[in-house]
């Protein structure tokens, strides 16, 4: 009597990668990679009491309006070079009751911006990122970083977030939005 | 003298026995990184670009709005809202942001986030509502989508 084979044939596993690739494949199709970033903000509270207006002076006010055609005027004035709305917000802010014309302190400094319903969504954005680009080089020069690395601060470790805070205080970001004016529409 | 040994003309097959390792390895990169899409966004999505971006912390705070041309021409062609899957009204969203906050814990609802995914051709009128609601609603975090601009023209 022959003697029984004891050793299992191999399994033959080249479908195997086949297997996986279906897979992967199903993987990649279904899914969205997880790219959430954006700029953010915070927008103003729900005014309590409609008559309660508060009294901002002329001079801490920094009025930006873009109207349906998406043209800027800053302060009065048409600007078309956007380098320029950079360098125009940061000596607003930076001011220090220097100049009579310009604000009192960042504190009391506030931004006003204006569009038109008319306004394309991505000038709107534009403008917005450079504003924001503006207070993130001025927080950034308080504490002796680049406006990038102010950017990336990582808030869970209580040492960036220490910076964070530091650069923040006393200087808030106070961009106010006005309901649009409704030429464009 | 030694005889050479003549080689031996078959050659060897490449062993694919790792590839499956290779290729699960990919495939578990992409299970972790990736989230599953959720919803199927019916409006034209071109997200606008921008250089100050922030990094969302906290995915499970997020709700998502978005704004665009619906991709299908008998909703018309004026740009229109979308949450979870239908279009809404202005007026519609504190019920959303209620229904999203609800499904938070209750000392995470205040810092809920509204993720506005707004195509670049939408006008500020329809963006502005929607501001305006989700302030109403008090859910005044938000966050504009927005890609990363590589060469900057300001």
């Amino acid at each position: 009597m022959a003697r029984r084979q004891r050793a299992t044939p191999e399994i033959n596993s080249g479908s195997m990668a086949d297997i996986a690739f279906l897979l992967l494949i199903f993987f990649l199709v279904t899914a969205t990679i997880s790219s959430e970033r954006g700029i953010m903000l915070q927008l103003p509270p729900k005014p309590e009491v409609q008559d309660q207006q508060v009294k901002i002076q002329e001079r801490n006010l920094f009025k930006i309006y873009l109207n349906s055609k998406d043209n800027l005027l800053v302060e009065g004035e048409p600007v078309t070079d956007l380098a320029r709305l950079k360098s125009m917000v940061k000596e607003f802010v930076l001011n220090y009751g220097a100049n009579p014309t310009l604000s009192d302190s960042p504190e009391a400094a506030v931004i006003s911006y204006k569009t038109d319903r008319g306004t394309s969504y991505e000038r709107y954005l534009q403008i917005l990122d450079i504003l924001t680009a503006a207070y993130n080089e001025m927080y950034g020069e308080r504490v002796g970083i680049t406006a990038e690395e102010f950017r990336k601060l990582d808030l869970k470790d209580p040492k960036q977030k220490e910076l964070y805070d530091r650069a923040r205080e006393k200087f808030p970001k106070n961009i106010s939005f006005a309901e649009p004016t409704k030429v464009g529409e | 003298m030694a005889k050479f040994k003549q080689k031996s003309k078959v050659r060897p097959a490449i062993s694919t026995a790792s590839l499956p390792d290779i290729i699960f390895m990919l495939l578990f990169f992409f299970m972790v990184t990736v989230q599953m899409r959720e919803t199927d966004v019916m409006v034209q999505q071109r997200i606008p670009k921008a250089t100050q971006l922030q990094k969302l912390e906290q995915a499970n705070l997020v709700s998502y709005i978005y704004i665009g041309k619906p991709l299908e021409a008998r909703f018309g062609t004026e740009p229109l809202i979308q949450v979870n899957d239908v279009f809404r009204r202005p007026e519609e969203l504190p019920l959303f942001v209620e229904q999203e906050k609800s499904k938070l814990d209750e000392n995470q609802r205040d810092q809920i986030t509204m993720s506005l995914k707004v195509d670049r051709e939408a006008k500020m009128g329809i963006v502005s509502d929607v501001q305006m609601a989700l302030r109403n609603a008090n859910a005044r975090k938000i966050l504009y989508a927005s890609l990363m601009e590589t060469d900057p023209t300001y």
